[in-house]
């Protein structure tokens, strides 16, 4: 089952759903290790279900304005900055 | 300093007035942050950050008067039990510098076992406290869900961490836990249990009337001489007026695959942030922001953060979400319950820490399920959001041996108490 699961091309599928590129020895050791991964996950399938904690609340607090970083500090760790802002690729 | 490599920055920061760290240095886990020192998370990915603030538990020590000795190595991003994933290296164990110091605080734990620090702060994830305490011979704690704030700590998987503390003695975890437990603003998921505690106060040594509760599935099946040990530690506190009986806990013979399922699903969220823009490597402006954003952790990412990242990836994703995602939220509930249901009968839990001696340099980097496995005591702890210490008992063929007590939810002086009658 986990074998067919896990193939090359699923890991690629993954890999580019999680915005990471591997190069195909990366991709080959994955498919193998994944598959015997996923296979010890199945036994989760056993699990009964079970009442989750139901007495769960949000913790709020007023919206205030707090003290923050400045904008410098802010962008101090950036690799690249423009005119005050952060600068990135082209969106598409 | 020796060549154990438990610092990746060598830094020291003095501590800003007296206090009940004073005269005390403390090794800070390199992914607590501390502002203007770099902070590298054990990643390439952050090998220039340097924090623009403090983390909360770091403004607390330097506030108690303690100094900081430098930035621990550590797996990159926590992920590890080894600290062998560091992209600076792995750190030696001091009691042996052929073998692994456990991960992932494992610089912490070896700069407190060889002497380069008085005090260490680690995090936990799933046992990355408690195991490098164990395979150095130190005391570790891993504090209850919601006692010491995460302001500062790079996530990988919020729900299961804490911060806590790596000392020689319990004593002395117990001290350093005192100064930063308690209620932060900045951590919403913080309570108020910790606030003016007297944890220390708790390092008392009496056992006399204490009940222990000895799971039978964290003991069967651990190596012979940890087991040996782990019974002689049993049979000294009864010894001391403790009395012990054998309880079950069904459910964490799943807590190992609902641990890597809600970890490594919460990481692939939490290290979506590492996109090479705001801090980390970039990925450089030639294609579009997707392509930029994968070069970037392609080659910001080692193999162990990657693997995480695409499996958490793929147990969210349409189709596997109800068949991992929500049957490891249904374990971790029925763990809950069992833990729940033995703290009725006992007053603490106690299992070998690590059911394995410290393994060799280089031993498991090649079978990451293997690695996997040796978490099998340390995270169903996590899973339950309940505070656990690790304190050194005994040996096996010169190796170190840890006995863990669990604790119920914030019942920190209670396994204080008891760890320190392990070490009388």
């Amino acid at each position: 089952m986990s074998q067919s699961r896990v193939d090359a091309d699923e890991v690629r599928h993954v890999a580019e759903l999680a915005r990471v590129n591997l190069d195909d020895d990366e991709v080959e050791a994955f498919a193998t290790q994944f598959a015997d991964i996923l296979e010890y996950f199945d036994a989760l399938d056993e699990v009964p279900e079970v009442d989750r904690e139901s007495d769960l609340v949000n913790v709020m607090r007023p919206d205030e304005v707090r003290e923050g970083l400045s904008q410098e500090e802010a962008l101090a760790n950036a690799p690249e900055t423009e005119d005050g802002f952060f600068k990135g690729p082209r969106v598409s | 300093m020796s060549d154990l490599n438990a610092f990746i920055t060598e830094e020291t920061i003095d501590g800003e007035s007296d206090g009940p760290l004073s005269g005390k240095s403390v090794a800070v886990k390199d992914n607590i942050s501390t502002k203007g020192l770099r902070t590298t998370c054990g990643s390439a990915m952050l090998e220039d950050y340097v924090p623009p603030y403090d983390a909360t538990v770091v403004e607390r020590l330097k506030d108690a008067g303690g100094s900081i000795a430098g930035k621990a190595n550590m797996d990159e991003f926590g992920m590890g039990t080894t600290t062998e994933t560091s992209a600076y290296g792995p750190t030696k164990n001091p009691v042996d510098e052929s073998r692994v110091p456990g991960g992932s605080s494992g610089g912490s734990a070896a700069a407190v076992a060889a002497g380069e620090a008085d005090l260490a702060l680690g995090s936990d994830t799933g046992g990355s406290i408690r195991c490098p305490a164990a395979f150095c011979g130190v005391v570790g704690i891993k504090p209850t869900y919601g006692l010491v704030s995460r302001y500062g700590l790079v996530a990988y998987a919020n729900s299961l961490e804490q911060i806590g503390p790596i000392a020689p003695t319990v004593e002395e975890a117990a001290e350093l836990l005192d100064v930063v437990a308690g209620p932060d603003a900045h951590d919403g998921t913080t309570r108020d249990e910790g606030a003016d505690s007297d944890y220390a106060g708790a390092a008392d040594g009496d056992v006399d009337g204490l009940t222990i509760g000895v799971p039978t599935e964290l003991v069967d099946g651990a190596d012979e001489g940890v087991v040996d040990a782990f019974w002689d530690a049993i049979s000294e506190l009864e010894a001391q007026g403790a009395t012990y009986e054998e309880v079950s806990l069904p459910s964490v013979d799943h807590a190992v695959q609902a641990y890597y399922v809600i970890a490594m699903s919460e990481a692939s969220s939490n290290l979506a942030r590492f996109d090479g823009v705001r801090y980390g490597k970039s990925g450089g402006y030639e294609g579009n922001w997707n392509e930029s954003f994968a070069s970037a952790r392609e080659e910001g990412f080692g193999a162990e953060v990657k693997r995480r990242v695409l499996l958490g990836t793929y147990a969210l994703s349409a189709g596997y979400h109800d068949k991992y995602y929500a049957k490891a939220q249904d374990a971790r509930a029925w763990i809950k319950q069992d833990f729940d249901e033995a703290f009725a009968d006992v007053d603490v839990l106690a299992s070998p820490t690590m059911p394995v001696p410290p393994f060799e340099l280089g031993e498991s980097l090649d079978d990451p399920l293997q690695m996997y496995l040796a978490d099998a005591n340390t995270v169903p702890v996590n899973l339950a959001n309940l505070p656990a210490i690790s304190v050194p008992a005994g040996e096996t063929e010169g190796l170190p041996v840890g006995l863990q007590l669990i604790g119920p939810k914030f019942g920190e002086e209670q396994i204080i108490r008891a760890a320190s009658a392990v070490e009388q």
